[in-house]
């Protein structure tokens, strides 16, 4: 049987999950310039608080079909009670600072979050494969699919469409466009940057974290499956080129066809072929595929 | 004339520095394993000065730290080379000619393009070591005691010759830094243009710190196989890599002998934490590091500079006054 199909369909896949969890980090560094280092601890515990809810939920006897209400919920939460926390409470007095003391400052955020996770929901792994089990599957040919990588994928396309709509359309999109392109200027027509960078790491934290609840009811939730995502979203934004919205579907796409087609062609080189895919689309092109052309400043 | 840039004071301390921790070794040999791993650390994250002291963060020194290490336990297992001379030279040299190679693509980074161009170098081999048996797969290879004048070092041996090797290097490397070249990546970090304007360039000083980085990674990893008697592929993963940054910072980036401070300071903390508070330990770093980089930016090494300051301040004051 051809590999082909298999292949495309599982990269296609992959890719979607790679968006969701890497388009918070891209929108992020768009706005901020900020490379957020936390940003695999906010989907770690994204997923840890829907594990919670939905566990708390079916515990009860409730209708399980709500449950998928409690993920996004889960990473609203998440997303609001964090990004507060990071932003408001400490990025927001280090801006004047250079980027590589922000990405340290954010990288040491990571170490304290990495350990609250074990010290609050403590180092057993959770499962509650409910969410995922109650759509059944799906079978295209010989191959069967679970129907909630549908969800996955629903949620990416959704989250991507919404976020260029929003930025492309709506005045406090148009106002955020601004803020991406001139902070001075923007602050000199009276728009409150302070509060744009605020919700822009809310909504930034969420969107890691929606990545993570949407994918706990898939695997067991345990103490560092956040360690690797860090390093498949920068790989999949620094692809696309950092702050870019297609950029990162595009590097999510290229990721996730070249990590599955390693999958089925050659098993032993699947985990290092994403890197060396990003490392080879630095060298030919430094700042990205989708990445601006950058005047030198003296 | 600053002292800094006095070279027997460098001597000197570099002496000062080797006599002290001998001694300490010898009066506690319960921490000479510690101090041992603390200094070979130590010795990547003074690559990783030099790095810092042009603006530039490698997130991927774990690959130079791993090749080192690999390239001894390899040898040993493979080659059954195990000179303690021949084994170092060539983990340092592997480490210095990779990073000599990589550094032509690397040089051309900056900020955190460079950070993460060398955090996917670093995970393509732990990637690479992971997936092959050959390579020792995710159980990696043990690693022996070394040979020199055709006996076995013994572990108090091995402690001396880890300090001596750190001193010498250390001496070195501020001689270095010292030297114009070691001068210029300051001057890179304030203003790039402006230092190619003045006629150096600014890629190549980096290219060569590179070099040195990956060299001292490397040799740091040999040493530190060592002592540890063991070598596995997260030595490449980027966490290990992130704690080199950290052991920098905690340092402080005025000198050669901040590293090797910030080293032993983070290992005592570990130890401490590993025995009261076993998942606690990420948070204290964590928290460490943020607190030094709002209060004490420029390391643990800026208190002695502070201290200093602040005699020589008296004793202007003295002056005055008679």
């Amino acid at each position: 049987m051809s590999l082909l199909p298999a292949a495309l369909i599982d990269g296609v896949m992959y890719a979607a999950w790679l968006f969701l969890v890497a388009v918070g980090l891209t929108l992020i560094y768009g706005v901020m310039k900020i490379l957020n280092m936390a940003h695999g601890s906010l989907y770690t515990i994204g997923a840890y608080t829907a594990i919670t809810l939905v566990t708390q939920w079916l515990a009860g006897g409730s209708e399980p079909l709500f449950s998928y209400v409690l993920l996004i919920v889960a990473a609203v939460i998440t997303g609001v009670v964090l990004g507060i926390i990071i932003e408001y409470g400490l990025l927001r007095h280090f801006y004047r600072e250079e980027p590589v003391v922000l990405l340290l400052m954010t990288y040491a955020v990571f170490l304290i979050l990495e350990d609250a996770v074990k010290l609050i929901w403590g180092v057993e792994p959770y499962v509650a494969y409910e969410p995922y089990g109650l759509l059944g599957n799906f079978t295209i040919g010989t191959l069967s699919y679970p129907n909630y990588s549908f969800v996955i994928v629903g949620a990416a396309i959704l989250s991507g469409v919404a976020l260029a709509l929003f930025l492309k359309f709506t005045r406090y999109g148009k106002l955020l466009r601004a803020v991406i392109h001139d902070q001075e200027v923007s602050k000199a027509i009276n728009i409150n940057v302070q509060r744009y960078f605020l919700y822009t790491f809310i909504v930034g934290a969420m969107l890691a974290a929606l990545g993570g609840a949407l994918t706990a009811p898939t695997i067991s939730v345990a103490p560092g499956m956040g360690v690797d995502v860090i390093v498949l979203a920068f790989a999949v934004v620094v692809i696309g080129g950092l702050g870019s919205l297609p950029g990162a579907a595009l590097g999510a796409l290229i990721v996730g066809l070249v990590r599955s087609f390693a999958v089925h062609y050659w098993p032993e080189v699947e985990l290092f072929s994403i890197y060396a895919v990003m490392a080879i689309v630095l060298a030919v092109r430094p700042k990205g595929l989708f990445a601006a052309a950058e005047p030198r400043k003296i | 004339m600053n002292t800094t840039f006095n070279p027997q004071r460098t001597g000197m301390v570099a002496a000062a520095y080797t006599v002290v921790a001998l001694a300490v070794g010898y009066a506690f040999p319960q921490w000479q394993f510690l101090l041992a791993v603390a200094l070979s650390k130590g010795l990547v994250a003074l690559g990783l000065v030099l790095l810092l002291r042009s603006g530039l963060a490698s997130f991927g020194q774990g690959l130079y730290y791993c090749a080192g290490a690999y390239s001894v336990g390899m040898a040993m297992t493979y080659l059954e080379w195990n000179n303690l001379v021949v084994l170092l030279v060539g983990a340092t040299l592997l480490a210095a000619v990779l990073g000599g190679i990589l550094g032509f693509l690397l040089a051309r980074y900056r900020d955190i393009f460079f950070a993460m161009l060398t955090l996917a170098l670093s995970m393509i081999l732990y990637g690479l070591l992971m997936r092959y048996p050959v390579l020792g797969g995710s159980d990696g290879f043990n690693v022996y005691a070394p040979v020199i004048f055709g006996e076995k070092l013994s572990r108090p041996a091995l402690f001396a010759v880890t300090v001596i090797l750190t001193g010498v290097t250390v001496w070195a490397i501020q001689r270095y830094l010292q030297s114009r070249a070691g001068r210029l990546g300051p001057a890179i970090k304030d203003n790039e243009v402006r230092v190619e304007y003045l006629g150096a360039s600014a890629r190549r000083n980096i290219h060569l710190n590179y070099i040195l980085a990956a060299g001292l990674a490397g040799f740091g990893g040999g040493l530190s196989s060592f002592s540890i008697g063991h070598i596995d592929p997260d030595m490449a993963f980027w966490t290990t890599s992130g704690e080199f940054v950290f052991i920098a910072i905690l340092g402080g980036t005025r000198n050669a002998y901040a590293p090797l401070l910030g080293a032993i300071v983070l290992e005592l903390i570990r130890s401490l934490a590993y025995q009261y508070a076993p998942n606690t330990w990420q948070v204290v770093m964590g928290a460490s590091m943020l607190a030094l980089i709002v209060f004490l930016p420029g390391g643990l090494i800026s208190l002695t500079q502070r201290a200093l300051e602040k005699r020589r301040a008296r004793q202007h004051a003295q002056e005055a006054g008679l």
